[in-house]
């Protein structure tokens, strides 16, 4: 089922949670609302839901306007960050609930119901736990139960609100994957929010970013991440550095360096800022094109690659930069050392059309 | 040997076992252990054909019923409208609401004398409310109906305040989730929220049962007090030491004693059971 929001906004009192929010997503794929705490993520997926009622606007599943059905007629599957399961029914009871609760005339059988339920305990790992109680389980158990139970009533559409927000590390990228995997086994529209940008870009097909109660940017991993739109969403998808400088006659200046911009080739004499991923930062021993002296001053050289902190020689601005092993015992650098840096990829913006 | 459930001492930032659980026996057996003990110790003095002979007069079971009769329906009255009490103030907020909260606690507050005999003015055949009801030939004062009535009013404040925490800390989520499965709003009250509730509507009802057992000021001037019908047990152990009758008074308070222990033995247990399955 496809999901299409119009013009929706919303206010909690004087908050504005929502502001003008227009969004389609297609049948079938799994989206990620993203953004900081109180951009308005939340409250777009409960919208959905029809827990909240928008101020204005429209939701739309395959077309048809839903304003006017509860969330019980919606049929969507909800799951929530702190799992929500009945404390005093078992895992069996739980996951049977949604089934149970149907109007005699749709319910199903008693041998339709537990071959049901046995079928979504085998689905998400947990057969032989239908005995169990809720407090009996670990985290990620309990979330995989509430997606069990969410699922029970075939929702077309799956809505999940920091679903693992509240399990550790290990159990996060574990469960994350399985939900790819399980949302491309079901013929499900999905729709996660989380405020993790590494678990956005690691399993969503579309990433929608929110600030402030407004879409920053929507796109594929690869397009949020490679060309995002404004600084905030730059900022907002890993590290960054940040230089300030100004753009003349297509070249940016930043302190003593001169690189070529020829986007802003036509602008007037301005200021600008400028970011670079760390990973983009050259290092190199001897003085050369482009690069500025630098002194490091701290190395961590835990994981896969190494990151570096600096201090520019010039401006006295921090500088964080990675590297990768090789790179690193190619060089042989050491804390206090005096090297010289190349920003490269810089991605530029001329102020005037945000403030940060 | 290691037995779990046995170990006295554990290293904790606040030690002090030995000094609190000393503290804690000495001070229950000073007030209650040792005043309970000496009815037993009193009605030890009687014989076993005495005893029964006590136990089993026709106005001693007549009271009985009376009083588990009233104090049962007393209870079950003050659990299904305390609940709806303290379901009104956790979920809505209105104007007035801190007041009507403080009204609860007021049972607890005034004398009982003075409750029975307020209550015994207005139910009174020629009382403002005892009128109404005398209309439908209903009789409230001076029957089984005064005294339910009466018992009801001092328990009320148990149930509620039972209730109303575990009202107050039941997560919003849960009636979303059940809603968000297709649940109607009785399903949703039926079979999330009130099975939650159930063990401290249950621990509130044993309470006002238990209370309303051994009330005797507030009943005394509503019921009349006619034997065979609406005699109380306490007032004929009253009236048992008015008489002297001290082996007979202790009798009466041990049997009275040990029903109302067995019938809060049975709630804990219920109660224990219950939680334990999903620990």
């Amino acid at each position: 089922m496809s999901i299409e929001i119009a013009n929706i906004n919303k206010k909690f009192g004087a908050f504005t949670a929502l502001q003008d929010i227009n969004l389609t997503i297609p049948q079938g794929e799994l989206v990620a609302l993203l953004g900081p705490s109180g951009s308005g993520k939340t409250t777009l997926l409960r919208i959905i839901a029809g827990l909240e009622t928008p101020d204005s606007g429209q939701v739309s599943f395959n077309g048809k306007d839903i304003a006017d059905k509860s969330i019980q007629q919606r049929e969507v599957g909800f799951v929530f960050q702190h799992y929500a399961l009945f404390r005093h029914m078992n895992v069996f009871e739980n996951i049977a609930f949604g089934l149970k609760v149907r109007p005699r005339k749709v319910r199903p059988s008693k041998g339709e119901i537990e071959d049901k339920v046995q079928e979504l305990l085998r689905l998400v790992k947990l057969d032989g736990f239908a005995k169990r109680y809720p407090g009996q389980l670990s985290g990620g158990q309990r979330q995989r139960v509430a997606l069990a139970r969410a699922l029970a009533v075939e929702p077309e559409v799956l809505l999940l609100d920091e679903p693992f927000g509240a399990l550790d590390a290990q159990v996060r990228k574990e469960l994350r994957r399985w939900l790819r995997r399980l949302h491309d086994e079901l013929d499900v529209t999905s729709v996660f929010v989380t405020h993790d940008q590494e678990e956005a870009l690691d399993v969503a097909d579309h990433v929608v970013i929110l600030n402030k109660g407004q879409i920053e940017q929507l796109g594929t991993p690869e397009e949020v991440y490679e060309h995002p739109k404004n600084p905030f969403v730059y900022n907002f998808l890993g590290n960054v550095n940040l230089f300030h400088g100004r753009v003349q006659d297509g070249k940016l200046h930043i302190g003593s360096l001169e690189i070529d911009a020829p986007e802003y080739k036509d602008s007037p004499n301005a200021e600008a800022i400028s970011y670079v991923r760390p990973h983009d930062i050259e290092i190199a021993r001897n003085p050369g094109e482009g690069f500025i002296p630098a002194t490091i001053l701290f190395i961590r050289s835990v994981g896969y690659s190494v990151h570096l902190e600096l201090r520019r020689g010039d401006t006295e601005d921090f500088v964080e930069a990675e590297l990768s092993k090789e790179q690193y015992k190619e060089l042989g650098l050491k804390t206090g050392e005096k090297v010289f840096v190349k920003p490269t990829g810089l991605k530029i913006f001329v102020p005037e059309d945000y403030s940060i | 040997m290691f037995l779990p459930g046995f170990t006295f001492k554990k290293n904790s930032i606040i030690p002090g076992f030995g000094l609190t659980m000393g503290f804690t026996m000495f001070y229950l057996s000073f007030l209650v252990l040792i005043p309970l003990s000496t009815i037993f110790i009193n009605t030890a003095g009687l014989s076993l054909h005495e005893l029964w002979g006590i136990l089993t007069a026709p106005r001693l079971i007549a009271s009985y019923k009376l009083t588990f009769g009233t104090s049962l329906a007393a209870a079950a009255v003050n659990a299904v409208f305390g609940f709806i009490i303290a379901w009104v103030l956790v979920r809505y907020s209105f104007p007035g609401k801190r007041i009507i909260d403080g009204l609860v606690d007021l049972p607890f507050a005034l004398p009982t004398a003075v409750a029975g005999i307020t209550l015994t003015t207005l139910y009174a055949p020629n009382g403002l409310l005892g009128k109404f009801l005398a209309l439908f030939g209903i009789k409230a004062a001076y029957a089984p109906l005064g005294i339910v009535i009466a018992l009801t009013f001092i328990g009320l404040p148990f149930v509620v305040r039972m209730v109303q925490p575990v009202l107050a800390s039941l997560d919003k989520e849960i009636e979303e989730a059940a809603a968000s499965l297709g649940a109607n709003r009785w399903q949703t009250f039926s079979k999330v929220i009130f099975p939650e509730v159930v063990p401290a509507l249950l621990t509130g009802f044993s309470l006002a049962f238990a209370r309303a057992l051994g009330e005797y000021g507030s009943v005394v001037f509503i019921s009349g007090n006619m034997p065979m019908r609406t005699e109380i047990t306490p007032l004929l152990i009253m009236s048992k030491l008015e008489q002297y009758d001290y082996g007979g008074a202790s009798a009466v308070a041990c049997a009275l004693l040990i029903v109302s222990f067995l019938l809060l033995l049975v709630v804990n247990v219920i109660q224990w059971w219950h939680q334990r399955r999903y620990a």
